[in-house]
């Protein structure tokens, strides 16, 4: 195999022809409309990337939609659909809240606490989702959207009680600081840190202007575990052996039905970290009254699918797809181009993933290119050559 | 009484879209093919609807638009999963991400940057503005999308059960290869049945932004498309399942509506929580087990094994 021959048969080549006619296809609708796609182009570009600022605000995006994506990634690996993802999110951000607005403990307690309490109800849920699946047979997308609702409807409830609610305002009370997971928090507000961060401007824009914090780095270790423990572990085995083949599986001695409640607690447990990490990590640090989903956990979905449902693909795709909704503001700002065409740019992406091969077939036309330059040199010569490997 | 001729009207008002939306993944998801994109076609079709009969005047030219604008979305879904064989939940997923932003830009485009279309003409109710005006029977003179809903649905019965081509349509869920030796074009029957259920999924679309509003939204749409889907699973992929669980669903929203009116203990957000929670119990309760069509989601190869 050549090795163009190779590049276009791997997943990566594939992930990138989708963004190309991503792209291509939102110049054309961009075209139509009136607007100049290259201009946009490169509005989209700077808005994202254009100032150290933006920069970190596209990590501090792609934190919560890296770890939605490797929650669905991980279910769609163990054959499972997490459409859930969403409120799984939502019950994360609402319980990390509860436990860190009750609580003031030191930071060392406080914040483990805060993110468990966050886990434990993605979890909680995936885990019904999955138990509801794995005893009664009720196809785990029809209970995850229900779910979806009764959490989102849960975070409502949790705003407006008493204990919670904030006075004259439409969300509940910030955690305690102890569980802020913000980098530097204190100290580059304090005189000692102005003073020092006025000499490095890059620095003091970061740490200044956006809440950076340390959730991108908590989301790549998961994405890695995760990673490891479907590919190189007994357990990761058995959950995509039932994902793959639920009777062979059932044949060869794994517990079906107890994996399946697993892979979907895994999943919710994800997806509810990443609602904890949110609330620690972002100001105001608490959850408002919602008023529409959140999309947090639809985007995760695409955030999966554009990654080939890899977790570790999933890191360079959340920060694609988080640099395209970031970015995607500052086409209408500077433009006035609507900035919905994200959406469409996305979405074309997403679908051009779901085709499972113009790369391949490229891929065979280069194979067959070589084959037949390869024919003719064996006849000129009489004797067949060997193949040459490039 | 009229709390309960009120309730029933909100129930069928409530499950119109939904049936739509619901016969769309029936048809679509008996010939074999997932259809994860029923949201993102009823968006489509809320626009579609509210611009057509905006422009036109004739809001009967914009339901039919929305069943047209559905079904070149759904022709999308048709091509991926069909003749491409992609995996369909990336496709329906695809979809209800481009819709989205499809119909927004569309409507931007249409209306100098608006984010909701001008108040557009709605279709008429069924005994017409002023039916029932004055009698306690007010509520039950419903839109005529809820009478059509009803009527596509015994159709569809109908032809999936009665008809030739009705039975063709199963056995391609069923067992595509085997329909294939008996000459049934598996590709042209997956085909036609996307084709349909995007434009029943506009229909539904256009039920909400030109029958029960009268505008195109970014809100009209949220998450009518799912709960149609989980629809679709709750009646066991009948036309007739579907309908019942659409109804079902638009009573426990009409229950909340009318519960949460009165002086009642418990807060609004929890009640609002009861369609989800009870479509979980029946499910549990009443339902069980459901089985798909054998071959849904899964694309067919001619000559594969």
């Amino acid at each position: 195999m050549s090795k163009l021959e190779k590049f276009l048969r791997s997943r990566f080549a594939a992930a990138l022809f989708a963004v190309l006619v991503g792209f291509v296809i939102s110049a054309v609708v961009l075209a139509v409309a009136g607007y100049d796609p290259i201009a946009s182009f490169a509005a989209l570009f700077n808005g994202s990337f254009g100032k150290p600022k933006y920069i970190s605000n596209v990590i501090i995006k792609a934190t919560p939609i890296l770890l939605t994506g490797v929650s669905v990634a991980f279910a769609f690996k163990t054959g499972l659909f997490n459409i859930g993802a969403e409120g799984q999110y939502i019950l994360g951000t609402t319980l990390a809240t509860m436990v860190g607005v009750t609580l003031n403990l030191p930071m060392p307690f406080q914040l483990p606490l805060v993110l468990l309490a966050g886990i434990v109800g993605g979890a909680a849920l995936g885990a019904f989702v999955g138990w509801l699946k794995a005893k009664f047979g009720i196809h785990e997308v029809i209970t995850s959207i229900m779910c979806n609702w009764i959490a989102f409807y849960f975070c409502n409830f949790i705003v407006n009680t008493k204990t919670f609610h904030k006075p004259d305002s439409s969300s509940a009370l910030p955690v305690n600081p102890s569980s802020y997971t913000t980098i530097l928090g204190t100290w580059k507000k304090s005189e000692a840190g102005k003073e020092f961060l006025k000499g490095i401007p890059w620095l003091r824009e970061i740490l200044l202007k956006t809440d950076i914090n340390a959730g991108f780095a908590v989301a790549i270790l998961v994405a890695v575990i995760i990673g490891f423990v479907l590919t190189r572990t007994k357990l990761g085995y058995e959950l995509r052996a039932v994902g793959f083949n639920r009777d062979a599986a059932r044949f060869s001695g794994i517990p079906v039905e107890r994996n399946i409640v697993l892979s979907m607690l895994i999943a919710g447990a994800i997806s509810g970290l990443a609602g904890a990490l949110t609330i620690t990590g972002i100001a105001p640090h608490t959850i408002s009254l919602l008023a529409a989903m959140e999309s947090y956990g639809f985007n995760g979905m695409s955030v999966a699918f554009i990654a080939g449902c890899s977790p570790i693909g999933c890191i360079p795709a959340s920060i694609m797809f988080s640099a395209l909704i970031y970015g995607g503001m500052s086409v209408q700002q500077s433009l006035g181009a609507p900035s919905d065409i994200i959406n469409i740019m996305i979405g074309t992406i997403v679908f051009c993933t779901a085709l499972p091969g113009i790369t391949p077939v490229l891929a065979d036309l280069v194979h067959k290119k070589r084959e037949e330059r390869d024919d003719a040199r064996t006849t000129k010569n009489g004797t067949p050559l060997p193949e040459k490997e490039a | 009484m009229e709390s309960f001729f009120l309730l029933i009207g909100i129930t069928l008002m409530y499950s119109t879209p939904l049936v739509f939306g619901a016969l769309g993944g029936v048809i679509s998801e008996r010939s074999g093919v997932t259809n994860i994109g029923i949201e993102g076609m009823m968006v489509i079709g809320a626009i579609a609807g509210a611009a057509g009969s905006y422009f036109t005047g004739n809001p009967w030219v914009g339901f039919l638009a929305a069943g047209v604008a559905g079904a070149l979305v759904a022709l999308l879904h048709a091509v991926a999963s069909v003749s491409f064989a992609a995996d369909q939940t990336i496709s329906g997923v695809a979809i209800n991400m481009l819709a989205p932003g499809l119909a927004l830009f569309a409507c931007r485009s249409f209306f100098e940057g608006a984010a909701m279309s001008p108040i557009a003409p709605k279709l008429p109710k069924v005994l017409g503005e002023s039916g029932l005006a004055g009698t306690p029977f007010v509520n039950l003179n419903v839109n005529v999308t809820t009478v059509l809903a009803l009527i596509f649905a015994i159709i569809m019965w109908f032809v999936l059960y009665r008809t030739k081509w009705g039975l063709r349509v199963r056995a391609v869920g069923e067992h595509p290869a085997a329909a294939d030796t008996l000459g049934i074009n598996v590709y042209k029957v997956r085909y036609v049945c996307v084709l349909l259920s995007g434009m029943f999924a506009g229909f539904g679309g256009a039920s909400v932004s030109i029958a029960i509003i009268s505008q195109f939204t970014q809100t009209a749409i949220s998450g009518q498309g799912f709960i149609a889907m989980a629809a679709v699973i709750f009646g066991k992929w009948t036309p007739f399942g579907a309908y019942g669980a659409c109804l079902l669903f638009g009573f426990t929203q009409a229950l909340v509506i009318i519960l949460g009116g009165g002086d009642f203990v418990v807060p609004s957000q929890i009640l609002s929580m009861l369609p989800y929670a009870m479509t979980i119990i029946v499910l549990v309760l009443f339902v069980g087990r459901s089985v798909a069509p054998k071959a849904d989601g899964i694309p067919y190869i001619k000559g594969s094994r």
